[in-house]
């Protein structure tokens, strides 16, 4: 792994300088990560930079950057991303959004739509379709470590062997597990407030899912399609949480046959 | 010196070890036979009641959802105690406050203890250890901030006597806040915090609390109370005082060399039976990153306490006194030295599978024997005289943070 990110820069946003990954060209896509972290030296992001303006910041509290003081989760990172939008004062963006970033990514467009042409969820969290005691999103913080790549790769070989990680990047995957508590804790993962807000959402959406998805699987998908009026959901075989990441060429598929026009 | 007994209310009827991952969180209650248990509430009641007889301080704690410390509400324990003793002073240590919502109801069970006691109550406050994490639905980040706000709440509310007032915090908020009863101990009973490191200590210094360090023992006890005595000399320009600082440990004393060596290692079941996973040690925003990564890595201990503590180990670190009267007084009267004084001794006297009359034993062989030249030694303290003796002990090396430390590291 590479020890310096390319083509970073920071932003001062609310007191706060933010680091955002800004490659390529062609029309502006906001790309908002996972709880993993950032995702640019991966193929699909480099693949999607020969077709987009990527602009991809590094949510605060990952990647080693501090939690800034005044934030309580995540209502605060959607407004600074927000923020962030009409300080760039970017146009007819595709959002694209990861995981937790997908869930940013719908609250922002519950929001506001007005600076959006698209928006594109992949394997996001964010809403709870089931009843008060079905566990609709594994619980990762109290499950054995081991446990958690079955969940998320439908080829758990292909997940990170965390005894090869330096301790510097075993430092960085801690202090990253701390910042997606930090925005998912509770209510887990969710905010019940979501689903009578997603119909807010009107501009043209597009939910990738990995069929293997053993975190938010294809019916919490279906859930959260049905609650998205210009929604289509896209399944993508022989993929977990991470269809970027296990299938990069399907996923860039998707992305382009809906969004590339 | 005060001595202070302390049992945290296991309960030890468990199945083979290599049956279950985790002795907390999530070991299930089909385990716990209720009529055992009220056999063992009662056992640990009556200890209780022994110490206020023998003339030892009464220290209860609580944890959740754990078979090591069946005691979810130390105030229901601590509310009995308030009414069946009638001398010991009586600690808790203690709240939970950076986990639980309510401060204010805090300040009102602790307002009615201290009531009912006729002012014995000395009442601490703690941030948890990291299995709390789960069971309180509360994420470890930023827990001492939480506590401290809880903590200002609580001693506005004791210390307000002239109606309501409010309180919008960034953690907690409450209206029209006017607690009835208000505390029997003017302005308010004694306040006690636990420190696990000379950083966690400044606050607790700065507020003039008592500091409670728990089996940090010869490896960083001179830290953490370093930190505490040289935050306490800046905010107030005094020596802390030696009631300021205590410490925690395993105490067995025994009659003779076999009868002590069979008693402390029954009190060692507190370390043995803690078996307790990642997942539950190392909760998201408990540990700063580095202090986690080491412990993911399995370079650091914190997947509880060691499940194979050797007793002389851990007498050589300080985290256990046990022998004969002779014997216990001089290790604790060597760390006493070594550590630069402390006030107070939390003496963990049973454990585990320790009976009534064994822990009886050794609490009466305590009292009759030891205390008395404890008593003796903290009187004569002098701080000037504590620096020479502290010099003629040089730092002890020590391997490695030990795997229980890491949650007291805080």
């Amino acid at each position: 792994m590479d020890t310096v990110r390319e083509h970073v820069s920071t932003m001062t946003l609310q007191g706060i300088e933010l680091p955002i990954v800004r490659r390529g060209s062609g029309p502006p896509l906001l790309l908002l990560h996972g709880g993993g972290g950032p995702q640019d030296r991966l193929p699909f992001f480099h693949q999607l930079t020969l077709h987009f303006d990527v602009i991809a910041p590094i949510h605060p509290g990952f990647d080693g950057s501090p939690i800034p003081d005044h934030f309580d989760g995540m209502e605060d990172l959607v407004y600074l991303y927000l923020d962030l939008m009409d300080a760039l004062d970017v146009h007819d963006i595709t959002l694209l959004g990861f995981s937790m970033g997908g869930w940013a990514a719908a609250e922002i467009a519950v929001r506001n739509t007005s600076r959006l042409a698209q928006l594109i969820l992949v394997d996001a969290v964010g809403i709870k379709p089931g009843d008060r005691e079905t566990r609709d999103i594994a619980d990762i913080f109290g499950l054995p470590a081991s446990d958690i790549p079955p969940l998320l790769f439908h080829d758990p070989s292909k997940a990170p062997n965390p005894a090869e990680l330096t301790e510097d990047q075993l430092t960085i995957l801690a202090s990253d597990r701390i910042a997606l508590a930090f925005y998912t804790w509770e209510p887990y993962m969710h905010n019940p407030k979501l689903p009578q807000r997603l119909h807010r959402i009107d501009v043209p959406t597009l939910l990738i899912w990995g069929a293997s998805d053993g975190l938010v699987t294809v019916s919490y998908a279906e859930a959260y399609r049905q609650m998205i009026r210009a929604s289509n959901l896209v399944i993508i075989p022989e993929a977990g949480h991470l269809p970027q990441v296990e299938q990069p060429e399907l996923f860039l598929d998707h992305v382009l046959s809906f969004a590339a026009h | 010196m005060q001595t202070w007994f302390f049992t945290e209310d296991a309960y030890p009827y468990l199945p083979d070890a290599e049956t279950y991952r985790s002795i907390r969180v999530n070991l299930p209650n089909r385990y716990y036979d209720p009529e055992k248990g009220a056999d063992l509430y009662d056992m640990y009641l009556d200890l209780w009641c022994a110490a206020d007889e023998l003339g030892l301080e009464i220290m209860v704690n609580e944890h959740h959802q754990t078979a090591t410390c069946v005691v979810p509400a130390a105030p229901i324990m601590l509310g009995i105690l308030a009414r069946q003793t009638s001398r010991a002073r009586l600690l808790i240590l203690g709240n939970p406050i950076a986990n639980r919502t309510q401060p204010i109801r805090v300040a009102e069970e602790m307002a009615m203890i201290d009531v009912i006691s006729r002012g014995r109550l000395e009442c601490g406050f703690v941030r948890s250890v990291p299995y709390e994490a789960a069971p309180a639905n509360m994420l470890p980040f930023r827990g001492p901030e939480r506590l401290w706000e809880a903590h200002d709440m609580i001693v506005k509310a004791w210390t307000t006597h002239d109606g309501p007032f409010n309180f919008e915090g960034r953690w907690f908020q409450s209206r029209q806040i006017n607690i009835w009863p208000r505390p029997y101990q003017q302005p308010h009973p004694p306040i006690w915090i636990t420190i696990g490191s000379a950083g966690s200590a400044v606050p607790v210094a700065q507020h003039g609390h008592t500091a409670a360090v728990f089996l940090a023992g010869y490896p960083r006890i001179r830290e953490i109370y370093d930190g505490y005595r040289k935050a306490y000399q800046t905010a107030h320009g005094t020596v802390t005082p030696l009631h300021r600082l205590a410490y925690c440990a395993l105490v067995y004393v025994g009659d003779n060399a076999k009868t002590a060596r069979d008693g402390a290692e029954k009190v060692l079941w507190y370390m043995t039976s803690n078996k307790v996973p990642l997942e539950w040690s190392n909760p998201p925003g408990y540990h700063p990153p580095a202090v986690a990564a080491q412990i993911m890595s399995g370079q650091r201990g914190g997947a509880g306490l060691p499940l194979q503590p050797k007793l002389e180990e851990q007498m050589a670190r300080g985290n256990v006194f046990a022998g004969t009267p002779d014997q216990v007084f001089e290790q604790i009267k060597n760390l006493w030295e070594y550590a630069g004084g402390f006030g107070h001794l939390l003496m963990m006297g049973q454990a585990g599978f320790l009976s009534y009359d064994e822990t009886l034993a050794s609490m009466r062989l305590f009292t009759d024997e030891v205390y008395p030249r404890l008593k003796e030694l903290t009187a004569s303290y002098d701080p000037e005289r504590m620096q020479e003796l502290r010099l003629r002990q040089p730092d002890r090396e020590f391997v490695e943070i030990e795997a229980f430390a890491a949650e007291f590291v805080r």
